[in-house]
């Protein structure tokens, strides 16, 4: 799949409480509600410009704090294809893959905001079709690449009875 | 071959020799989530089907975000965990009894063990050398249903401290020194090994703030030895039987190592908004910085050993017109020694109030939200934006000792001018 989308420019070290601060845990079962204030702590204009199949692109170690996994969920939901940064936290990379959110560690220095991006999660690589940068990147481990192809852990779980490895 | 202590339990675990990178299907001992985890952890359950579990003895539930309950969907969100727990029979840790992590190291956590909590703070059971790893509700929800996880083996780091503690100065402040030196990402999915003679030294309750603040680096899980203290501890705590001596191997390979002499250390000051922005507390970044609401406890500084270091400074003086100073004991047994020791008559003596027992004003959903522009300096663990409930305010991170001296003050105060 390559569909394009455009860029969300973040920075170093977005926490989790930026992605869903602490004062909207009244709505932590209320995803539809829960969803407009996605990332609203990091950037204010994300939750209300995100179009269907753009990308929250980062710098280093994006994610990091809480295990609050309403983080990874509304990113989702929000619309966003997959997060892009140079490196993430590992709770919420888990988090993401159990949710079916794609995270790509990628080198992100050069993306600009609203640049087209498109990716190849096959091939393992990054367009971005503004500036005309194509960055490889590995593939996630096999189990993540299992669990993120069957929909989400659950849906893994469901499917296979047991992690499949 | 030597090993890391991160390399022994999970070798001990699935039975065979394991390398850091590898990864490997392994056994869980203890799965538990709280009042904000338990809930997505619930509805993952029932859409696996669940039936009830099959080690129904190593699944629990802690109520300790809103103890109790700040609102009515709180309310209802621990009436489905109660509920939820009662029918499966499940223990339940109910509101007031403290902070899960405080809990789990007084009550449950053994050496060589491996526990999953649905909190980022879970890591501080690998006080106890168990290696406790943080999760989000979903890998929670599938390791309470089958009883284990997939882990990759991590890369271990090695911090050998050394040195006595000058006065003043206290393992908070050697645990936001190495946060300030590797970064809020230096240790990322790696195991953060804490050794050496200080270590070796320091009681639980001095430990405890090393692994527990490993997340703040990025990492896995932190661990310290089993070893006398260990056993000392448990037996406090009516079981002895819990107790095995275990640690790494010294001469086991690390992708790094960092020795650190406490010695020379001053007390430190993490500066808002991020766990690596430390600083001495003389530097003149927050030397003299208003404070208008101190914040003392959580699971990184709620136990009674810190409770008592505030106390002996508070004793017989006043807080500061302009401040407002918040104490939160970490369990209903810290609760229970400082009633007993007389903690919070001198606290509330000196102007301050305490709270029940649990994760209080520290995740920002009740009892000491901060108003915009205002600086809070804390003994918690993270001062994010936003992590106190208001995105326009600021947190400081100090130990115990530094945030007692500052509440006498007003503004951010080294504390070698009052500790004796």
């Amino acid at each position: 799949m390559s569909d394009k989308g455009r860029a969300w420019l973040f920075g170093d070290d977005i926490s989790t409480d930026l992605i869903f601060p602490g004062r909207y845990v009244h709505l932590l079962s209320n995803m539809p509600e829960l969803v407009k204030h996605t990332l609203c702590d990091a950037r204010a204009d994300y939750a209300g410009g995100v179009k269907q199949d753009d990308f929250v692109v980062a710098g280093n170690n994006f994610g990091m704090g809480s295990s609050r996994e309403q983080a990874a969920v509304i990113i989702k939901l929000s619309g966003a294809r997959a997060v892009l940064a140079k490196s993430f936290a590992r709770i919420f990379f888990r988090n993401s893959i159990n949710n079916g959110l794609p995270c790509i560690e990628v080198d992100t220095d050069g993306i600009a905001e609203g640049d087209e991006l498109s990716v190849d999660f096959e091939k393992g690589v990054l367009r971005d079709h503004t500036n005309g940068i194509e960055r490889p990147f590995e593939p996630l481990p096999p189990i993540m690449t299992k669990i993120l192809a069957d929909g989400g852990l659950i849906a893994h779980v469901q499917k296979h009875g047991d992690f499949a490895m | 071959m030597p090993m890391t202590l991160v390399e022994k339990i999970i070798s001990a675990k699935v039975g065979s020799e394991v390398r850091p990178g590898q990864l490997v299907m392994t056994p869980v001992d203890q799965v538990f989530a709280h009042d904000l985890s338990g809930p997505l952890a619930i509805t993952q359950l029932k859409k696996l089907g669940f039936k009830g579990f099959k080690n129904p003895e190593k699944v629990r539930f802690f109520l300790d975000h809103a103890s109790p309950s700040s609102t009515v969907q709180s309310a209802n969100e621990q009436k489905t965990i109660r509920d939820f727990a009662d029918e499966w029979g499940v223990e339940l840790i109910d509101v007031g009894e403290g902070i899960s992590h405080q809990i789990v190291m007084e009550k449950y956590a053994k050496p060589g063990e491996i526990i999953l909590g649905g909190d980022s703070h879970t890591c501080t059971g690998g006080t106890l050398a168990a290696l406790a790893s943080g999760m989000g509700s979903t890998d929670i929800a599938v390791a309470m249903f089958l009883s284990k996880t997939w882990l990759r083996v991590p890369e271990t780091m090695r911090f050998i401290i050394k040195g006595k503690l000058p006065r003043g100065v206290y393992s908070k402040d050697v645990m936001l020194h190495i946060v300030g030196k590797i970064g809020v990402d230096g240790a990322t999915y790696r195991s953060m090994e804490f050794v050496g003679p200080a270590v070796d030294s320091w009681g639980i309750a001095d430990r405890a703030v090393l692994p527990n603040m490993a997340v703040e680096a990025g990492g896995k899980c932190g661990l310290c030895p089993s070893d006398e203290h260990t056993k000392e501890y448990l037996t406090a705590h009516g079981r002895p039987q819990d107790y095995q001596p275990l640690a790494g191997d010294v001469d086991a390979p690390c992708t790094f190592e960092l020795t650190v002499d406490c010695s020379i250390l001053e007390p430190q000051i993490a500066m808002p908004h991020n766990v690596d922005n430390v600083v001495g507390v003389t530097d003149k970044k927050v030397r003299g910085v208003k404070v208008h609401q101190i914040y003392l406890g959580t699971c990184t500084n709620g136990r009674i050993e810190d409770f008592r270091e505030i106390a002996k400074i508070l004793k017989g003086n006043r807080v500061a017109k302009g401040t407002r100073l918040v104490a939160t004991p970490a369990s209903r047994t810290v609760y229970l020694e400082g009633l007993r020791e007389g903690v919070w008559e001198t606290i509330i003596e000196a102007g301050g109030l305490v709270n029940s027992p649990g994760c209080g004003a520290c995740p920002g959903i009740q009892t000491g939200i901060l108003g915009n522009g205002e600086n809070c300096l804390s003994t918690m663990n993270r001062n994010f934006k936003g992590r106190m409930g208001n995105p326009e305010a600021f947190i400081y991170l100090a130990s115990p000792a530094t945030c007692a001296a500052s509440a006498l003050t007003g503004v951010i105060t080294d504390p070698r001018e009052v500790v004796r």
